[in-house]
């Protein structure tokens, strides 16, 4: 059973090399363009990974993540920040909204798929 | 490895769109009027022009536009204000990040020393925000970390914070990452498990030693930890291969070297009754690979619909589809060509069969060319700069005003429009507006108004730039036009063909040349490349108030609805849109003019009749309009004609062939189409007859003969 994974980004270039680069790896990969519409087809159904960026129009990342660990199912589900922020701050305000963890932008293919499968097998 | 160079064009095309949102926004962007929407929106277009260009990795791209970001990043945070001075230099950044793509886009790099005025502004404004920016993100791209050559054995003891799985972090993952490394034995502690009564089923009790033999270094080790070692404890020792191995835990659970193991057994310690999964959404509380199945098992339930509801599609295969559908409508007119010969009452189904053909025919060239529709709006859009760079020029003030911008028309009227549009703007500021000092000399407002706009009318699009300017100085154009030899001393003009004369070639009112409107192209090129795109542009002007231009465009290039008549033996198409009605006049509202121009009495209009047979050179045809036809058509400025005709014989869509590449363009006439029975007919230009009956001209009746010879050859085309 392939993991389903959500990439949340604005940038449509972002969002297709996420999924090119997990699709290779064997994911499953669905993609929304802001916060607003990942929490709505988030909410809706269930998915085992999420990459969200922090600066999107309507819904920003932070906001996202916040929301979706309030929802039980997915308290425990790994929720990562995908973004060019690479500061201190950042992420430990990430970290305080839920986030699982981080990777830099621009990512590396290999990279990304380590780490996701570091967090969701 | 995967290769993501494959997503540079997605990049190119997108980085453009993001180009044109940050454009906008800088342009709406003044002193005292700040839309933090606005500003968001410019950071995040450079945000992504930058995180896109990063994983490419053009290097000159990246390091600008975070100069870029970096100021708009406190623009963001209000520590840089915002003043004319940064607007400007935002403006022509952005124009400096265009460019700065195209050399990605081609492979080349900027010339040394390019854009390094905007960098050091840009630099400026940072460096004098009011408080300290926040620093700079430098994208790093990880860069693997070679694994040292020897193996050596590592022990990691690893005590996780107790709400690790609240973040979605999950220990096994990170055993088993561990196990990937090289080999591994790993021990559960399961020492800090309360009793069951205290037990929390979402807290982790467990702590791990793993005994790892790996080729790879402490870092990578690390890494394996690196989101959750800032609140857990990790502690990796290294030791030579000799060394004796670490003393096992306490009470240590051996788990051997599977990791999965060691979480097989958590649920059983984990599951309370109260939190048995009832269904698989509420598990979620419960460990990991609980957590886990139960969300496989949700997504069984098919692919849902998440994503984007559009697809981009190759503009190819729409052109394709357009073909088709044009292709298909000959083909049905030909099928109707046949039926007409069965003898009438009999195989009524079949008729009733292509009558629905017809119209579902007519709704997929609908569809088709909404697909190939684009709103205006993307040509407006690019306008705004224009007005601002026009206005600094020449020292005028100038306030563009636009509606309509939402008005569909085909993809490729869209694009011919930018540079006719630009032009009749720049025409606009320089010629028809005043300078600010005169404007108020005349009790004008200081600021001109340039008011751009975009309509659907009768099948067409009209769109219209007007200013309120000084209007046509007509005793001007005329003296030029007489000096220039166009127009004979002494001739007298309406003001309407005045106005017209500017659009006559080599025409140029201008006193000296000036580096706005004067690059040599006049109004004559804008007028023939509208008429290459079938459409056609008037001027109306009225002294001391402003001018009027109004362009009318064919909403698509592809199919119309048309209306067949005949005229001797030869078959034309009259645009549908263009027909009022057709009447067969009585001798009494006839009146003849001299030299030969016949007028006609209808719905109390006089109205010019123009004689087709005589206008194209057709024998036997109908003379007497009286016993022929007068199909009454307006042009889509509102004047009307009647044409006669010999008969009128039916409604039909026909497909647009140019006659320009398969002949050459001819007055009158505004493409050719090929009819149900394999025959070529013309498609009528009203206005261009207009035009011709006007001049009382059959000038160039004798190439008409000869293409009318051409028509009568089945399918030439």
């Amino acid at each position: 059973m392939k993991k389903k994974v959500m990439t949340v980004d604005d940038s449509r270039t972002m969002r297709e090399m996420v999924s090119f680069t997990l699709k290779g790896a064997g994911y499953d990969v669905v993609e929304a363009n802001d916060g607003q519409m990942a929490l709505t087809a988030l909410t809706a159904n269930k998915v085992d990974l999420v990459i969200a960026d922090l600066n999107m129009p309507i819904m920003d990342g932070l906001t996202l993540i916040r929301k979706l660990r309030a929802l039980p199912q997915y308290r425990t589900t790994p929720l990562l920040m995908l973004t060019t922020e690479a500061d201190d701050k950042k992420k430990s305000e990430g970290r305080a909204a839920g986030a699982t963890g981080w990777i830099v932008k621009p990512f590396d293919p290999a990279k990304l798929i380590s780490v996701v499968q570091k967090v969701c097998g | 490895m995967e290769d993501l160079q494959q997503f540079k064009q997605t990049y190119f095309e997108e980085s453009s769109e993001f180009l044109g949102v940050a454009e906008t926004g800088l342009l709406r962007l003044t002193p005292g009027n700040v839309d933090m929407e606005e500003i968001n929106a410019i950071f995040r277009a450079v945000h992504s022009i930058k995180g896109g260009g990063g994983a490419f990795g053009f290097t000159d791209l990246v390091a600008f536009s975070h100069e870029f970001e970096t100021v708009m990043d406190g623009v963001r945070n209000s520590t840089i204000p915002i003043t004319d001075e940064l607007v400007d230099i935002l403006i022509r950044a952005n124009d400096v990040l265009g460019q700065l793509l195209g050399h990605a886009r081609d492979g080349t790099r900027p010339p040394a020393g390019f854009a390094v005025a905007i960098v050091t502004a840009l630099k400026g404004f940072a460096a004098n925000a009011l408080e300290e920016a926040p620093p700079a993100n430098e994208p790093c791209t990880p860069s693997p970390i070679l694994g040292a050559a020897g193996r050596k054995t590592f022990s990691v003891r690893f005590r996780p914070k107790a709400d690790l799985l609240l973040t979605g972090n999950d220990p096994t993952f990170m055993l088993r990452a561990l196990k990937a490394m090289g080999t591994a034995d790993i021990e559960c502690d399961i020492g800090g498990l309360p009793t069951l009564a205290h037990l929390e089923p979402e807290l982790l009790y467990l702590q791990w030693l793993v005994t790892l033999t790996t080729d790879q270094t402490t870092n990578d080790i690390k890494d394996v930890f690196e989101f959750v070692s800032d609140d857990s404890l990790v502690e990796i020792t290294e030791h030579s291969l000799d060394a004796p191995p670490p003393p096992r835990l306490e009470a240590a659970l051996p788990i051997g070297a599977d990791p999965s193991r060691s979480t097989n057994a958590a649920p059983a310690v984990y599951a309370t009754p109260e939190d048995a999964p009832e269904s698989p959404q509420s598990a979620a509380p419960g460990p990991k690979p609980a957590a886990g199945r139960s969300s496989s098992a949700q997504s069984d339930g098919g692919h849902p619909s998440l994503g984007s509801h559009t697809i981009r599609v190759d503009l190819d295969k729409i052109d394709r589809l357009v073909n088709m559908v044009g292709e298909m409508v000959i083909s049905q007119a030909m099928v109707a060509e046949q039926l007409r010969k069965l003898p009438p009452g009999e195989h009524q189904e079949l008729l009733e069969g292509l009558q629905q053909a017809a119209q579902h025919t007519r709704e997929l060239r609908e569809t088709v060319m909404s697909i190939r529709a684009q709103p205006v709006g993307s040509v407006f859009s690019r306008m705004p700069r224009l007005v601002r760079e026009l206005a600094t020029a020449t020292g005028k003030d100038v306030s563009l005003v636009t509606s309509g911008e939402a008005t569909e028309v085909d993809k490729t009227v869209v694009e011919n429009l930018v540079d006719q549009l630009t032009h009749m703007i720049r025409n606009s500021i320089d010629h028809g507006l005043e300078s600010p000092n005169v404007r108020e000399a005349n009790g004008k407002p200081r600021t001109g108004t340039v008011h751009l706009s975009a309509a659907h009318r009768s099948g067409r699009i009209v769109i219209e730039v007007a200013d309120d300017g000084k209007g046509i100085d007509r005793p001007r154009v005329m003296e030029k036009a007489i000096e220039k030899g166009l127009v004979q001393a002494g001739a007298t003009l309406s003001d309407e063909e005045i106005d017209n004369l500017i659009f006559l070639p080599g025409f140029s009112t201008a006193d000296k040349i000036s580096n706005i409107s004067g690059r040599g192209v006049g109004m004559d090129v804008v007028r023939r490349n509208i008429s290459s795109l079938g459409g056609r542009i008037g001027v109306y002007s009225t002294p001391g108030q402003g001018s009027r231009f109004v362009l009318s465009l064919p909403l698509t290039l592809a199919v119309l609805d048309g209306m067949v008549i005949s005229v001797g033996a030869e078959r034309f198409v009259l645009p549908l849109t263009n027909i009022v009605e057709s009447l067969r006049p009585k001798p009494a509202d006839l009146h003849g003019l001299v030299n030969r121009c016949d007028v006609m009495m209808a719905r109390g209009e006089y109205v010019r009749l123009v004689y087709l047979h005589s206008l194209f050179g057709i024998p036997n045809a109908v003379c007497d309009s009286t016993k022929g036809l007068v199909v009454l058509v307006e042009t889509e400025d509102g004047g009307r004609l009647g044409l006669v005709v010999d008969e009128v014989l039916g409604q039909q869509q026909v497909v647009i062939k140019s006659l320009e590449s398969n002949y050459r363009r001819l007055e009158g006439v505004a493409a050719a189409t090929i009819l149900g029975d394999g025959r070529v007919a013309l498609i009528l230009d009203v206005a261009g007859l207009q035009e011709m009956s006007q001049h009382g001209g059959s000038a160039s009746s004798v190439a008409q003969r000869q293409l009318l010879d051409a028509s009568s050859q089945p399918r030439i085309m």
